[in-house]
C-alpha cells in the first residue's frame, strides 16, 4: 500500500469568541482523498473548529497547516486559495441573490473547477432554477447549492457542517451519493454530521470532539463495535 | 393644455421637472448612503460635507488652478473619492466593531469639522460658479423654459444612478458587494477580500457625492453650509425608502423631487415640510421604509 498524503495537520489549536475559549488544544489530521467527521455534541466545538479553520474566528493560536501552508498566518481571504472550500452550517445562501449569482460567487481560484454541467449532473435539482432567489429553493436544494457553489471553484479539500439538518430522508440520500461521487473524484472533506449513519456510510474515519478538544478517533470498521462509546458521547 | 385640479398642465410639467432636478440631489446622495450603510452598517452624515468639500474643490480648481468644469466632472470624484478612503482606512475602520453610535458621531464630528473647516477658510457666503459655457442656453419646451445646464444636471445624475443600479444588480461584483452586506465573514471565506472592497465601496460613494457637489456647483452657490443643509432631507429621503435597496434609493430621491416640486404649485407654503410630512406617514405605516425589508 502507499503512502497517504497528509494534507492537514491541526495542532494543538485554541480560538476564543471575544472573552470565551471554545477550541482547547484541538488536534487532528486529515490525508488525501479521506472523508474524516467531526462528532460530539452541540456545542463541542466542531463549527468553531472549522470557522476556525477558515479564518473567520480571528483569535485563535496553534498549529494548522495544509499542504504545508500556515493557515493561521494567513489572511482569511487568501484560505480559499489553497483549495479550502466551506460549506457553512447555516447553509450561507444569500437571499439577495438568485440561485445562479449565489452559484457564481465565489471566485474559481483552480482551474481544475466543476463546469455547470456537471454541477447540473450532481445535482439535477438545480438546472432550471437560475434566476430564483436562492433562498426560495427548499432546504435540500440550498444545501445542494451549497456544495455545488464551492465545487465550481476548484476547491479540493472541503469543509462540510451538518449536511443533513433538517432534511428529509430522501434528500438525504441525494446528498450522500453527491458525497460518494466526490469521493470518487478524490476529494478530500471533513463531515460534521449529527446523523450517525449518515457518517458511517459515507466517511474513512471519525473524530469525536468535547469541550473545544479532540478526545477520541475511530476507524470506519471501528465505529459499530465501539456503538456504545460513541452513544455515550454524544449523549443519546 | 388642459388644467389639472384648476392649475395648468403646463406649470405642473414645469414643476415636475424643476423637481427632478432637486430629486436628482437627493437620488445620488441617498443611493450612497444607502450602499454605506448596508455594506459598512455606517449612518454617514459626512454625506453631505464630502458633497460640499466636491463642490468646493471644483470651484478651487477653476480659480485656483484654472481646471475648467469638464476637467473637475472627472478629477474632482476621484479627489473626493481617495479623500473618503482614507477617512475609511484610517478611522472608520476603527469603528465596525463597536456601536453604530460611534461611527455615526464621528461622521457627524467630521462634517462638522469639514464644514467648519472651509467657513474658516473660505467665509460663509456662497461663491458663485459659471455655468460651463457648452450648456449655457436653455430649451423651450412650449410649457417652460429649462436652461440648458438644469436638463444636463437631470441626465447625468440618472445616467450615473442607473450605471450604479446596473453594477450592483447584475454584474459579478454587485454580487459581491451584495453577498458581503448579508454575510461578509462568509464572502471573505470565499477568497475575497472583503475590507479593502469595504474600503472601495466607501472612496467610491464618497466620490458619488463629490460628482453630485459638481453638478451643484453651477446652480447653487458654492458654501460650507450648503451640505448640512441638503444632507437633513437626504436623510429623510433615506428613511422613506427604506434602505434595504438601491433602486429604491433612486426612484425615492427623483419622485420626492417631483413630489416636493407638486407641492410648490398646490400649497407653496408647504414645499419646505413635504418630504418630512411624508417621512412621518411612511414611518407610522411602513417603519421599514417603501422599499425597505421588514424583519
Ligand atoms: N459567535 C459566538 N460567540 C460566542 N460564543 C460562541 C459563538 N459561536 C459559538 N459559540 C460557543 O462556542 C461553543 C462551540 O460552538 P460550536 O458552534 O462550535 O459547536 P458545535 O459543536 O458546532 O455545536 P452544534 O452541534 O450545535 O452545531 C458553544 O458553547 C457556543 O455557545
Ligand atoms: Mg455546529
Amino acid at each position: 500500500m502507499h503512502h497517504p498524503v497528509r494534507r492537514l495537520e491541526v495542532e494543538d489549536l485554541h480560538s476564543w469568541y471575544g472573552e470565551s475559549h471554545i477550541l482547547h488544544g484541538a488536534s487532528l489530521h486529515v490525508n488525501q482523498g479521506e472523508i474524516v467527521t467531526l462528532l460530539g455534541r452541540n456545542g463541542a466545538g466542531k463549527t468553531t473548529m472549522m470557522r476556525t479553520l477558515m479564518g473567520i474566528v480571528q483569535q485563535r493560536k496553534g498549529r494548522a497547516v495544509l499542504d504545508g501552508q500556515d493557515l493561521l498566518a494567513m489572511p482569511a481571504h487568501h484560505v480559499a486559495r489553497l483549495g479550502l472550500g466551506f460549506v457553512p452550517e447555516e447553509r450561507g445562501i444569500f437571499s439577495s441573490l438568485n440561485v445562479l449569482e449565489n452559484l457564481l460567487l465565489p471566485p474559481a481560484f483552480r482551474p481544475s473547477g466543476m463546469a455547470l454541467e456537471q454541477i447540473y449532473t450532481l445535482f439535477p435539482n438545480l438546472q432550471g432554477r437560475d434566476t430564483t432567489i436562492g433562498t426560495r429553493l427548499s432546504g435540500g436544494e440550498q444545501q445542494m447549492l451549497a456544495i455545488a457553489r464551492i465545487l465550481r471553484t476548484g476547491a479540493d479539500f472541503i469543509l462540510l457542517d451538518e449536511p443533513t439538518e433538517g432534511l428529509a430522508p430522501v434528500i438525504v440520500e441525494d446528498i450522500s451519493r453527491a458525497l460518494g461521487e466526490l469521493k470518487a473524484l478524490g476529494l478530500t472533506i471533513i463531515l460534521v454530521e449529527q446523523n450517525i449513519r449518515f457518517a458511517m456510510a459515507n466517511a474513512d474515519r471519525h473524530y469525536v470532539m468535547e469541550q473545544g478538544r479532540v478526545v477520541d478517533e475511530f476507524s470506519n470498521e471501528a465505529l459499530q463495535s465501539n456503538m456504545a462509546k460513541i452513544n455515550a458521547y454524544l449523549g443519546v | 393644455m388642459p388644467d389639472i385640479f384648476g392649475v395648468p398642465a403646463a406649470v405642473l410639467l414645469g414643476q415636475v421637472l424643476l423637481g427632478l432636478i432637486n430629486g436628482s440631489f437627493y437620488a445620488m446622495l441617498s443611493l450612497g448612503l444607502a450602499i454605506i450603510f448596508g455594506m459598512l452598517n455606517v449612518i454617514n452624515f459626512a454625506h453631505g460635507a464630502f458633497y460640499m468639500l466636491g463642490a468646493f474643490v471644483t470651484w478651487l480648481c477653476l480659480t485656483q488652478l484654472g481646471l475648467n468644469y469638464w476637467a473637475a466632472l472627472v478629477v474632482v470624484p476621484i479627489v473626493v473619492g481617495v479623500f473618503g478612503a482614507v477617512v475609511e482606512r484610517l478611522f472608520l475602520r476603527r469603528l465596525y466593531r463597536i456601536d453604530h453610535l460611534y461611527s455615526l458621531l464621528f461622521t457627524f464630528g467630521l462634517a462638522l469639522a469639514m464644514e467648519g473647516l472651509f467657513r474658516y477658510l473660505f467665509g460663509a457666503a456662497g461663491k458663485p460658479y459659471p455655468v460651463p459655457e457648452t450648456l449655457t442656453g436653455v430649451f423651450r419646451l412650449g410649457f417652460m423654459v429649462l436652461p440648458v445646464y438644469r436638463a444636463w444636471v437631470i441626465l447625468a445624475s440618472v445616467l450615473v444612478c442607473l450605471l450604479v443600479w446596473l453594477v450592483m444588480e447584475k454584474t459579478r461584483l454587485g454580487a459581491w458587494l451584495r453577498a458581503a452586506t448579508e454575510n461578509p465573514s462568509l464572502v471573505t471565506a470565499f477568497g475575497i477580500n472583503v475590507p479593502l472592497m469595504l474600503t472601495l465601496t466607501y472612496g467610491f460613494c464618497v466620490g458619488l457625492a463629490g460628482f453630485a457637489g459638481v453638478l451643484a456647483a453651477p446652480i447653487y452657490q458654492v458654501s460650507p453650509a450648503m451640505g448640512s443643509s441638503l444632507i437633513v432631507i437626504v436623510f429623510a429621503v433615506v428613511v422613506i425608502g427604506g434602505l434595504g435597496s438601491i433602486g429604491g434609493a433612486i426612484l425615492t430621491g427623483l419622485s420626492l423631487g417631483v413630489i416636493e416640486g407638486l407641492t410648490k404649485v398646490f400649497y407653496p407654503s408647504a414645499s419646505a415640510i413635504v418630504i418630512f410630512v411624508v417621512m412621518v406617514l411612511v414611518l407610522i405605516l411602513r417603519p421599514a421604509g417603501l422599499f425597505g425589508r421588514e424583519n
